[in-house]
């Protein structure tokens, strides 16, 4: 049991290397995805299939690195609406909601 | 054999309309409930839920008015669909998908035509209200990517026409139906900067449309569109720097009382106060965060604020002659909507992230009364039915 145990934990860590990001622990992930779909949902869509704001599937997304929408997440795009969203999120947790999203994440 | 087959025929029909409501509709509405694809039909008399109409699709952002004999909700979804809900009978009565993302609609003066605003592809589709059949497709000018503009703020307007903005070219579209089958487009272009909503006075008379890209307000006098479309309030926000906006302001409330009206100021934390006749700056407002809706009391007297993320939870209470906050409230997180009803004496808040409607006396300004709704938004009262641009 116990090495079973270790092993998804020596899996889990691989995994966190390959995509470079810490995870938020499980309860903030929560916080951050009722965040995308209700809160980031009002303009992208609560399905983010879009509305005034891009739609930010995949395919939509697909141009962009982890890293790029981490930082557009962060600070904004000026020009647009897109507000800077650093007063409410750390850097793992943008980069996480980042990954998400290139997963296809249904909030 | 042949009256026992009447008899059962008469029992069976019998018992489909007794799921039917026997009742006027005029203490009747709707609340969207955003996450479930469901709205709930309810009574404003009895603060009751009657029933629950499920299948509606993706709700964020959805709104609705009703047919002039406040039998039938249109529904417009962020998904495109546009459906009829049947409110005595708590049934969707018919749902067509008409757009790829839609952004609300408009039922014509004469109640026959419902016109629903779509982000994709852009433009504006015109409906048959009785069995939304297509009856005219309008679409918005094509951006330099080579897609349809979104349009915004989609109204009707005293003689059987549309007003709405176009997003990303900048423009005031008026879409005449008088003739269903010849439909015609006064454009007016050069508006400003990216235009998020609009909205007509009570008396269908100005159409005003928010601009996020510059400051001020573009204003069209459809007594005079001769006149082109003018810049109000342009001092606005000058020289300030505007905080990032977290939700875009709503205009659809049009809040006049007396001969000023009422408006959220984008990117500030400021509800701006304007005189009618005029049209200039007659007072800001300093306000807990930047307003979402702007919303009068019938009767003029109170303005009713909600605010943007992350400060939704708070409601403040404005005096409009004063122009003095006279209370503060905290109904909670995801503090949405409101809706007054019909002559005022209550107003209706949808609180999302508590999962209820929360009912408040507006001259006590207490909680009067709270129910379970599963993460509401949008709340529409059937005396919307009656009001040019509603």
């Amino acid at each position: 049991m116990i090495r079973v145990g270790l092993i998804i934990l020596v899996a889990v860590a691989i995994c966190h290397t390959a995509s470079a990001s810490a995870e938020p622990p499980s309860s903030r992930q929560v916080e951050l995805l009722y965040l995308l779909k209700h809160d980031c949902g009002s303009c992208h869509g609560m399905r983010l299939e879009g509305g005034l704001g891009p739609a930010l599937n995949p395919q939509q997304l697909q141009a962009l690195s982890i890293e790029t929408l981490g930082m557009t997440i962060l600070h904004g795009r000026p020009g647009t609406p897109m507000p800077p969203w650093k007063p409410f999120l750390s850097k793992e947790e943008a980069l996480w909601l980042a990954s998400q999203l290139k997963r296809g994440i249904q909030p | 054999m042949k009256s026992l087959l009447l008899i059962l025929l008469i029992a069976w029909q019998g018992l489909a309309h007794s799921t039917c409501l026997t009742r006027g509709t005029g203490d009747m509405g709707i609340i969207i409930e955003r996450a479930s694809g469901s709205v709930l039909v309810i009574d404003t008399s009895a603060h009751k839920v009657l029933f629950r109409v499920e299948g509606l699709g993706d709700l964020s952002h959805a709104s609705a008015v009703f047919s002039r004999d406040e039998r039938y909700a249109y529904v417009f979804g962020r998904d495109g669909g546009l459906s009829k809900i049947d409110i005595l009978c708590g049934t969707l009565d018919k749902r067509v998908l008409q757009g790829g993302n839609s952004i609300g609609g408009a039922i014509s003066q004469d109640g026959k035509l419902i016109a629903v605003s779509n982000y994709v592809p852009g433009g504006v589709k015109v409906f048959s209200a009785a069995d939304l059949s297509l009856v005219a497709d309008i679409p918005a000018t094509k951006t330099a990517k080579g897609k349809g503009s979104k349009t915004v703020g989609l109204v009707d307007a005293p003689g059987q026409r549309f007003v709405f903005a176009l997003y990303d070219t900048g423009e005031i579209w008026i879409l005449n139906m008088k003739q269903p089958d010849k439909p015609v487009v006064t454009k007016f272009t050069d508006i400003g900067r990216l235009p998020y909503d609009g909205l007509i006075t009570p008396d269908g008379r100005n159409y005003i449309s928010g601009l996020f890209g510059e400051d001020g307000l573009a204003l069209l006098d459809l007594w005079h569109p001769e006149k082109g479309v003018t810049r109000i309030l342009d001092h606005y926000g000058k020289g300030e720097q505007q905080l990032p906006v977290y939700k875009m302001p709503h205009l659809e409330g049009w809040a006049v009382a007396g001969n000023q009206a009422f408006l959220p100021a984008v990117g500030h934390h400021e509800v701006l106060a304007v005189n009618t006749s005029d049209w200039k700056e007659s007072g800001r407002i300093a306000v807990h965060s930047q307003p979402i809706f702007v919303m009068a009391r019938p009767d003029g007297r109170q303005l009713w604020v909600n605010f943007a993320f992350p400060d939704n939870d708070t409601i403040q209470i404005i005096d409009s002659e004063t122009l003095k906050i006279i209370k503060t409230l905290k109904p909670g997180k995801g503090t949405l909507h409101m809706e007054f009803t019909p002559r005022g004496e209550e107003v209706w808040i949808s609180v999302r992230d508590k999962d209820e409607i929360q009912i408040y006396d507006t001259e006590s300004l207490t909680l009067k009364a709270r129910f379970k709704a599963v993460k509401p938004s949008g709340i529409f009262f059937t005396n919307r039915a009656h009001q040019t641009g509603l």
